[in-house]
């Protein structure tokens, strides 16, 4: 009975996954919610597995995945150089605290007008807008770990004649990189927001104007399946991140920790 | 000299936007003064309460109740192992979907491009990141607190009551913060998408008639907003949050 149970218990998540997807056809089936708003879980499915076999679709997805992955590389190559320099002078810190509070809550949605008359719609303006979401919560994140740096193993390195260059590289990066694996963690999703909302709102090729466009055309089933294939690439690009941030940090306290717990 | 600093570069940033903005000509970069004129003339006040006010409402009212659903679904998912085996799926799958993907359905669901899909759309995604800081924030703590507490024979219902969510609270305002920028984000996004009135509305709207100046002072007015609503937060969670940091002040190292 106990080795029952616990079989039962190391299956809860798959069961739940289930019973989800079965309410899901059910609502639909039974006309709570009209089929043609929301189409069952599986013509959802089945039509997700057609996109799935069509070449239109993998290219779409790869386009998305380029305007993450340019988007972030760009607010990573920006964010963590700033983002020391202002961490690590008081001075350059405090002249940039304004317009950094400023800047960064300001929703970037706010400048896909502006895009549209600047940069135009293509990837530019894409790669522009992911990058500008992401930069922000990266180059809070530097700035915090640089001055989260302990100043006794700075002061060890200046004692042992170490340079500033070989302190910011020996000392100053390894004890930030935590903070920057975690800060690329929350830029990562906010890229892939943003490289969405730009591909949606702009029609840039991509997930987003594949589905802009089958709104236009009312294909309720196809809306639904993109929506479907766009979560899977949100977990994966989470999954992805979540992995390469365990494996930058293998090294850790943080991260043998979570092993021993 | 440092607090001349804090004051000088946001100073200097401004005036080369006037400088750049009067020597360039550029009917797309309207002159900052320009800019602030027309601001002044759409947003204080005349159409305020047109297009704010419905703006605030959806952030608040979206903000509001996704909130709420997060802490009463994280409380009894923080507490019980078996409740988060069985959720965490949902709660992984949904909070790694770009909100934007879910515009369209909102409005087949919702059967409406009016505040009831608006609020909807806004609370459904605010709801992730106070569910998840608040199943953090319970299973964060000592569990010595609540042995003592077990030990002292105080009830169940007491004990989450006075201590489960009081050690919880400053990992839920964590939360709630991410959430209300999230709020804003959502409200542009779906505004933007699909509405007759809100910020995002004249946003969409002057940018379709080439109304520049409209434009940049609708950005400069979501900005402002943006700002304004995380420094009300931040003045409530400074507030709210003061007997934790006292608290925490008075632990020895």
């Amino acid at each position: 009975m106990r080795r029952f149970l616990s079989i039962l218990d190391a299956l809860i998540p798959v069961l739940s996954i289930v019973a989800a997807l079965a309410l899901w056809e059910f609502v639909s089936r039974a006309g709570i919610i009209d089929e043609r708003d929301l189409p069952a879980m599986t013509t959802t499915v089945r039509e997700l597995w057609h996109l799935l076999q069509t070449g239109a679709f993998w290219h779409q997805l790869l386009l998305t995945v380029r305007g993450w992955a340019l988007g972030l590389a760009v607010a990573t190559v920006l964010a963590v150089p700033i983002g020391i320099v202002l961490g690590s002078s008081d001075l350059a810190g405090r002249a940039f605290r304004v317009p950094i509070e400023f800047l960064r809550p300001i929703p970037s949605a706010a400048l896909i007008p502006l895009l549209f008359l600047t940069l135009g719609t293509n990837l530019k303006s894409e790669v522009f807008l992911a990058a500008f979401g992401a930069f922000w919560p990266l180059l809070v994140q530097t700035m915090y770990g640089v001055r989260d740096v302990d100043p006794v193993a700075l002061d060890t390195a200046r004692s042992f004649r170490l340079g500033p260059l070989e302190r910011l590289y020996r000392v100053t990066l390894p004890s930030t990189v935590p903070y920057i694996a975690t800060g690329l963690r929350i830029s990562s999703t906010v890229a892939l927001i943003l490289a969405f909302t730009a591909e949606l709102f702009m029609g840039i090729p991509g997930l987003g104007q594949a589905m802009n466009v089958a709104g236009a055309f009312g294909l309720t089933d196809t809306i639904y399946a993109l929506a479907l294939a766009t979560g899977f690439l949100g977990v994966a690009i989470h999954v992805f991140t979540t992995a390469v941030e365990k494996r930058a940090l293998r090294w850790h306290p943080s991260q043998r920790q979570e092993v021993a717990l | 000299m440092k607090i001349g600093a804090e004051i000088a570069v946001p100073v200097a940033i401004l005036l080369a936007w006037q400088l750049w903005t009067a020597s360039a000509h550029q009917p797309r970069f309207p002159r900052l003064s320009t800019i602030l004129v027309q601001f002044r003339e759409l947003w204080l006040f005349s159409q305020f309460g047109e297009h704010v006010v419905p703006s605030l409402v959806r952030i608040l009212a979206g903000f509001a109740i996704g909130s709420l659903i997060g802490v009463a679904l994280g409380i009894p998912l923080g507490l019980s192992t078996r409740g988060r085996r069985a959720a965490m799926p949902h709660i992984e799958y949904w909070r790694a979907m770009p909100p934007p993907a879910l515009l369209p359905i909102s409005v087949l669901l919702a059967h409406s491009i009016g505040d009831r899909q608006k609020i909807a759309f806004i609370a459904f995604f605010c709801i992730f990141p106070v569910l998840l800081n608040t199943i953090a924030g319970i299973r964060g703590i000592d569990p010595t607190l609540v042995d003592t507490a077990r030990s002292y024979g105080i009830p169940r219902r007491e004990r989450i009551r006075r201590i489960v969510l009081p050690a919880a609270f400053p990992q839920i305002m964590a939360g709630l913060r991410v959430s209300l920028a999230l709020a804003v984000i959502m409200m542009v996004l779906t505004e933007y998408f699909s509405s007759t009135n809100g910020v995002g509305y004249v946003l969409l709207i002057s940018k379709n008639t080439f109304q520049l100046v409209p434009m940049w002072a609708a950005i400069v007015l979501i900005g402002v907003l943006g700002y304004l609503i995380n420094f009300v937060f931040l003045l409530v969670e400074r507030r709210v949050l003061a007997w934790h940091r006292g608290w925490r002040a008075a632990l020895p190292d």
